[in-house]
């Protein structure tokens, strides 16, 4: 039986705090790995679109700090999957210049290495036309689809991780990753169990979200031959087999499979026992390898120039017939936008979410009631910026002072600060749900590993 | 008072991904999750009513041993999408408490 694999997971994602007292405890537990997560889809299509990062870079820089600290102390590397909340290769980029910048300060010799993710569209082209694209939540894909996006990532499983550990990696910056794989795959290249090693990847992967005590605790996995040991630590921290296992739940469609590039994770015959308040064993979790190995692409294209003005209406007459005033509103806007900017209904979106009614549930809220006032965002998209502020201009006289039909005198509703509008420039939507399937697991992830001669002087 | 207290259970929705939305209720006990396993407003076609979806699109996971119900359905609209309401999807658990909270419309003819 080889030596349990630990592995530590500070944070569900860098950038966004931790407990360093609980930090500093597990360090004494000697762990073989430090690895994390930067992002997710959670935020939305805007970062994919862009190529931009949802945390402060100060921020990031400071916890980066302490795990390069903690990581050249113990001698041990440093994952981070999934760089820049959209795994862009700016993303990366901005993660490798923060971390060279500590390694200088600190004087670390360390060796580096990006792993980049974004794929072009002519592999993805190329790919499609050789019939290695398969559908997953969304049937549409052709060339034009593609070429419409402004930026597709391909989640890397764990052989590009386990590519830089062997050319010596003492830290990895990974484009977009499952979140599973960046824990997965020092404990699998060392000969762990794959289905305890996928398993304990899936329950690390929120950090003390596994735990009763989210906000003290960090946790750690070890795992060996039968399975894997999964302990919260920090001051108070608990965790139970009912928490342990509560964790599949998340943001996970199947609470029994997790699809990873390479193969399945079956976990409906695992066993979770309590070992102490702190730690619960876990058993019975089966990795089994595809037949072909693949991996899923997201990509988000821009849908057009988007601003917002919002109005607030407290009138008590104009809540009482709320209904009846949106709905002008909106015919006489649609009418007016058409009229002067010679445009059709196919030229633009403008939708109005009435807040304090509706606004978060549109047609399917079942609730009803008077509120004391509602917020009303006005939300103007079109293809061109210009056309879009057009069409602001357009709205903000009416947002301010549209009458009820039959009201003699004009209404001052309440514009809450100037500009009435935000300009949200270019927004994105996700148009991608496939794999691509491939014949080598790296052949999709572009590496840059070196050293950084931090003591240079 | 929560709700888990005062109703037993308590339901709750996220994203799983930009394209998929996952409901979990989470029953007091093993009471509670029996009897909600078998209620006809949690079966595929009474949750396809609720969201405008086809029954066949709704995939649900009585997890005895955690005493959850988890319902999984297309996200009825993509993610981030221009008329997306809700980014991470989490309002969408309320439709389905206040379909459960409904007075049964049998039982109300039943007692006329």
């Amino acid at each position: 039986m080889n030596a349990p694999i630990k592995v530590l997971t500070p944070t569900g994602a860098i950038g966004t705090g931790f407990s360093r007292d609980a930090f500093i405890k597990a360090l004494l537990e000697r762990p073989d790995v430090i690895a994390m997560d930067a992002g997710s889809t959670d935020s939305g299509p805007h970062y994919l679109g862009t190529g931009t990062t949802k945390a402060s870079a100060s921020i990031l820089r400071a916890e980066l700090r302490v795990f390069m600290q903690a990581r050249a102390e113990l001698g041990i590397p440093l994952i981070i999957g999934s760089c820049g909340t959209c795994g862009s290769d700016a993303g990366v980029d901005l993660m490798r210049g923060l971390c060279e910048e500590v390694a200088l300060e600190l004087g670390q010799v360390v060796r580096i290495a990006s792993i980049y993710s974004e794929q072009s569209a002519s592999i993805v082209k190329q790919a499609l036309a050789q019939g290695r694209i398969r559908p997953l939540q969304l049937e549409h894909i052709d060339d034009a689809l593609v070429d419409r996006c402004s930026r597709i990532v391909a989640l890397m499983g764990v052989e590009p991780f386990i590519h830089a550990l062997q050319d010596g990696a003492d830290i990895i910056l990974a484009g977009r990753s499952t979140d599973t794989a960046v824990m997965a795959s020092l404990p699998i290249m060392r000969g762990a169990n794959p289905g305890a090693a996928w398993h304990a990847g899936k329950i690390l992967e929120c950090g003390a979200s596994c735990t009763t005590t989210p906000a003290a605790a960090v946790v750690m996995a070890a795992i060996d031959d039968t399975g894997f040991t999964i302990k919260a630590i920090g001051e108070g921290a608990r965790l139970t087999p009912r928490s342990v296992m509560a964790h599949m739940l998340y943001e996970n469609s199947n609470p029994h499979v997790l699809i990873e590039p390479g193969g399945v994770l079956q976990v409906e015959g695992a066993t979770y026992t309590a070992l102490d308040a702190q730690t619960v064993r876990v058993q019975g979790s089966v990795w089994q390898p595809s037949e072909d190995y693949t991996v899923k692409l997201e990509g988000a294209a821009p849908c057009g120039f988007q601003s917002v003005v919002m109005s607030i209406v407290r009138d008590p007459e104009y809540l009482q017939r709320f209904d009846e005033w949106l709905a002008c509103l909106d015919s006489v806007m649609r009418q007016r936008i058409e009229k002067h900017l010679g445009i059709g209904p196919e030229d633009y979106d403008l939708q109005f979410r009435a807040i304090g009614k509706n606004s978060a549930l549109g047609e399917l809220e079942s609730r009803s009631g008077t509120p004391v006032e509602i917020g009303v965002m006005a939300i103007a998209t079109s293809a061109t910026a210009d056309c879009t502020k057009d069409m602001v201009a357009l709205l903000n006289p009416y947002m301010l002072h549209f009458p009820l039909p039959g009201d003699k005198d004009l209404p001052t509703h309440a514009f809450p600060f100037s500009p009435a509008s935000m300009d949200r420039g270019e927004v994105y939507e996700f148009v991608l749900s496939h794999v691509m399937v491939v014949a080598d697991p790296l052949a999709s992830f572009r590496f840059d590993i070196k050293t950084i001669q931090g003591d240079a002087r | 008072m929560n709700t888990l207290q005062a109703l037993g259970y308590e339901i709750r929705s996220k994203n799983a991904g930009p394209f998929s939305l996952t409901i979990d209720v989470f029953c007091r006990d093993s009471e509670t999750f029996r009897k909600l396993a078998t209620e006809p407003k949690l079966q595929a076609q009474a949750i396809a009513g609720v969201f405008q979806k086809n029954a066949d699109s709704i995939s649900i996971f009585p997890i005895e041993a955690l005493n959850v119900i988890k319902i999984s359905l297309p996200r009825p609209v993509v993610q981030g999408a221009l008329h997306d309401r809700d980014m991470h999807g989490a309002q969408w658990a309320f439709i389905l408490m206040d379909a459960l909270l409904e007075p049964d419309r049998t039982t109300i003819d039943a007692a006329r």
